[in-house]
């Protein structure tokens, strides 16, 4: 083996690092450890000029190792090794020390941040001297992108990688696309009719030559990694030939059976052969088997008899189809809070105090009061109340705030404004108003007359204290700029629910083995500079699912998904791991015990010759097997036991 | 001056290690004692590191890992806990106390669930004194 010979950097990052940790010190000392031919300290390791040092210093003093002690190895581990493959050193030949995160940041003890630094540093020598070049593997990138959710975002997304020709599976579990977004009537701050800015794309979705639209569909299996995944996802059975059904509608007209409508959230009706909407994409409709009479009693059949084309087809089975794909987009979107546990809200309990969801679809004029902002039994109501913040921003239920609410409250309150004589009571904690736009918005309402209160609603309750509260809701609170109780009598409570994680985002988690935040929206590979990946590679996120967002945001996220996932199919192939396990098959007893271990199944038993084998295109490089050796066989490349020795040697000096 | 711990931390790249990083990028002042080695899962953990880190002078281990469930490589923790388990019950028999080992799960978004474990594991390591008992067997024979 050639004589190693390595270069220690110690980053000041500025004063991150500097001001807490004696750089020079921990330089000087590393000087001392064996190998070390230079050791040197900078300002700014990752400038180009911290870069130049490194790369001079290879070329001239022909080091072999190279050890960067700044910020984590998430931050920069591909710079610093991208620096030396260039100066002709394999990137492998290269080990960071964190002494940014793990140790001037949470520290502000001079003496034991300085004495931490030079452990973590000897670690990262003593490592890198066993540390031996790897090889990069390339593997080919299927071009064709699953997208699962089919709302605004999965819709741009489609769309964005469709226009460039390559194939999309945009998979809903609904029997339209649309999402939340089409349950909306006008959107904030600009007015726009929801619909009537969505239904083109959905369209332009329904139509493309590039996206197959698997509706009603559920994706339940994935396999494989980045570049080709596999997907099964089940068909519901429509009951209904979509080769067929040209959209006429007369199955619906002539059914006899009715149910809530989903889609308004139970305030209207739907028949039992239904599409959710008249807008739907694809416009095929479904048997809703739970109220179709014939799947009840066995009788009635009466869609089968007017549909002309024949379509109608009660012995349809669910599907399972297969598909092959290099990428996933996740766009499932959010579900709305319910507030049935906010007892003194009164929701479910009072007939006038709706859900945020809920009153868009009273406001939409295809809605369940074809647009009429009334109360149930009819009659308009002469006042509103809007409580913001239900859900959100309350320890008891979601700490975050829902961003969309007060902004959605205002769009409400001039709708109501709009369409009725009704004063407006807007119950807030703060005003959040931080978009394009949005604080104009605000002006404009407040312009309009609508009476902000700032303060958290106490109590919606039915008990009058006097006259004018007779009949109505009483909305109990604080107006805490004025410091005193108010009780404010109104017709109608819109409470402004939350946006929460979908009540099966932890199986889909789990599905795409991609992992949730505290609050259980899915987790971005970095908050800041890295939002729409995951840790898985290969799998992106977009809107909601990733965190309560407006329309703009999640429409920017989705594309900004379609763009990674664009990057890779045109780059076309993709690097596999190159730190994974590797059995020496002298040493392999043929027990066995690893290919159990293996969640990837990368590790077969070769009968022949009695003994295991990894394929390294499969295996991730965990390193659950490494460990789990009783010969001692398997070695986890960048992370065999040496190295790993000498690592837990130099912690401890 | 007091007896400061050395506490060796393996942490797993994809959530613990991520959730230090966070405690750090966050500014919480946590105690330096821990001296973090990244894995890329716990299930990558041997026993026999643990037992080395003893011989080679740590007070205390820390094994961090992905919550059950949410490991990046499926269910590579759960392997671990059961290597923990198994050797939890050899710690006596070996003179190590209980609390200078531990296994708990810290995801990437838990800053604050790294510190509190990380100070009260210090803490308690700190209440059992400097490891010495294998080390000064070995030195006497």
């Amino acid at each position: 083996m050639e004589e190693v010979k390595i270069g220690v950097y110690v980053c000041h990052c500025g004063l991150n690092i500097a001001d807490i940790v004696d750089v020079e010190e921990v330089s000087k000392y590393a000087t001392t450890l064996p190998a070390v031919v230079v050791s040197r300290n900078y300002k700014f390791m990752c400038s180009d000029p911290g870069q130049n040092m490194i790369k001079e210093d290879i070329k001239e003093l022909g080091l072999n190792r190279v050890v960067v002690a700044s910020c984590s190895p998430l931050m920069h581990e591909p710079t610093f090794r991208g620096a030396i493959q260039e100066a002709g050193v394999n990137p492998y030949l290269f080990e960071m020390a964190n002494i940014r995160e793990h140790c001037s940041w949470i520290t502000e003890d001079h003496k034991e941040a300085t004495e931490k630094a030079k452990a973590l540093v000897s670690a990262a020598i003593r490592r890198v001297y066993y540390h031996q070049p790897l090889e990069i593997k390339e593997v080919p990138v299927n071009p064709n992108t699953l997208i699962i959710g089919g709302g605004i975002a999965g819709i741009q997304a489609a769309l964005e990688i469709a226009d460039s020709e390559h194939k999309v599976y945009l998979v809903e579990r609904d029997p339209s696309i649309g999402g939340h977004m089409i349950q909306f009537d006008k959107t904030f701050p600009t007015l726009d009719c929801s619909a009537c800015i969505l239904t083109p794309k959905m369209t332009s979705v329904g139509m493309h030559p590039y996206i197959e639209l698997m509706t009603y569909s559920e994706v339940e299996e994935i396999s494989g990694f980045v570049g080709s995944f596999k997907a099964r996802i089940r068909k519901k059975a429509r009951y209904v030939d979509e080769d067929k059904c040209n959209g006429c509608g007369v199955c619906v007209t002539k059914c006899p059976w009715k149910a809530d409508s989903e889609f308004d959230l139970g305030l209207g009706e739907r028949k039992a052969i239904y599409t959710p909407f008249a807008q739907a994409v694809p416009n095929i409709p479904v048997i809703d088997t739970e109220h179709c009479a014939y799947f009840l009693k066995g009788k009635c059949r009466a869609c089968e008899k007017f549909c002309e084309l024949g379509a109608i087809d009660f012995e349809q089975v669910d599907q399972i189809v297969e598909v092959e794909v290099g990428n996933i987009i996740v766009t499932t979107g959010y579900d709305s809070f319910d507030p049935t546990p906010i007892t003194q809200y009164g929701y479910g309990k009072f007939d006038n105090v709706y859900t945020g969801l809920e009153f868009e679809r009273i406001c939409n004029a295809v809605g369940p009061t074809s647009g009429k902002i009334v109360l149930k039994d009819g009659s308009e109501p002469k006042s509103v109340a809007i409580l913001h913040c239900v859900g959100s921003r309350d320890e008891n239920y979601h700490e975050y705030c829902s961003r969309v609410c007060c902004m959605y409250a205002l769009k409400y309150s001039h709708l109501i404004k709009e369409r009725t004589d009704a004063e407006v009571y807007q119950m807030y904690i703060d005003m959040r108003c931080f978009g394009k736009g949005y604080e104009e918005f605000y002006k404009r309402l407040s312009e309009e007359g609508v009476n902000f209160i700032r303060g958290k609603a106490a109590e919606v309750t039915d008990r009058a204290i006097n006259e004018d509260e007779e009949g109505k809701l009483i909305v109990c609170g604080e107006d805490t700029l004025l410091c005193k109780t108010i009780r404010v009598p109104v017709d109608m409570v819109i409470l402004a629910t939350a946006l929460e994680p979908r009540s099966d985002a932890a199986e889909v988690a789990k599905l795409l083995t991609i992992t949730q935040s505290a609050d259980g929206f899915f987790l971005e590979r970095h908050p800041k500079l890295d939002p729409v990946a995951t840790m898985t590679e290969g799998v992106f996120i977009a809107g909601c699912c990733q965190g309560p967002k407006d329309i703009p945001d999640a429409v920017a996220q989705a594309s900004a998904a379609a763009t990674r996932v664009l990057a890779l199919i045109s780059k076309g192939r993709v690097e596999l791991e190159a730190a994974t396990a590797v059995i020496d098959e002298e040493k392999c007893s043929g027990c066995r015990i690893c290919n159990l271990l293996c969640p990837y199944s990368a590790i077969s038993f070769i009968v022949d010759e009695k003994v295991s084998r990894i394929n390294e295109v499969l295996c991730k490089g965990c390193g659950t097997c490494v460990a789990a050796c009783p010969s001692v066989a398997i070695t986890h490349k960048q992370f065999t036991t040496e190295e790993i020795t000498a690592e837990i040697e130099g912690v401890l000096v | 001056m007091s007896f400061e711990p050395k506490i060796v931390g393996f942490l797993c790249n994809w959530c613990s290690y991520r959730g230090a990083d966070l405690a750090g990028t966050a500014r919480m002042k946590c105690a330096p004692n821990v001296r973090i080695i990244r894995v890329m899962c716990s299930g990558r953990v041997e026993p026999a590191f643990i037992f080395q880190a003893f011989q080679l002078g740590a007070d205390g281990v820390l094994v961090l890992g992905c919550h059950p469930g949410d490991c990046h490589y499926a269910e590579g923790n759960y392997k671990t806990l059961r290597r923990m388990a198994l050797l939890e019950k050899m710690l006596p028999q070996l003179g190590i106390e209980a609390d200078r080992v531990r296994l708990d799960w810290v995801s990437a978004s838990e800053g604050d669930r790294f510190v509190s474990i990380v100070d009260d594991m210090t803490e308690k390591v700190r209440a059992l004194g400097t490891f010495t008992q294998n080390s000064e067997k070995e030195k006497h024979g």
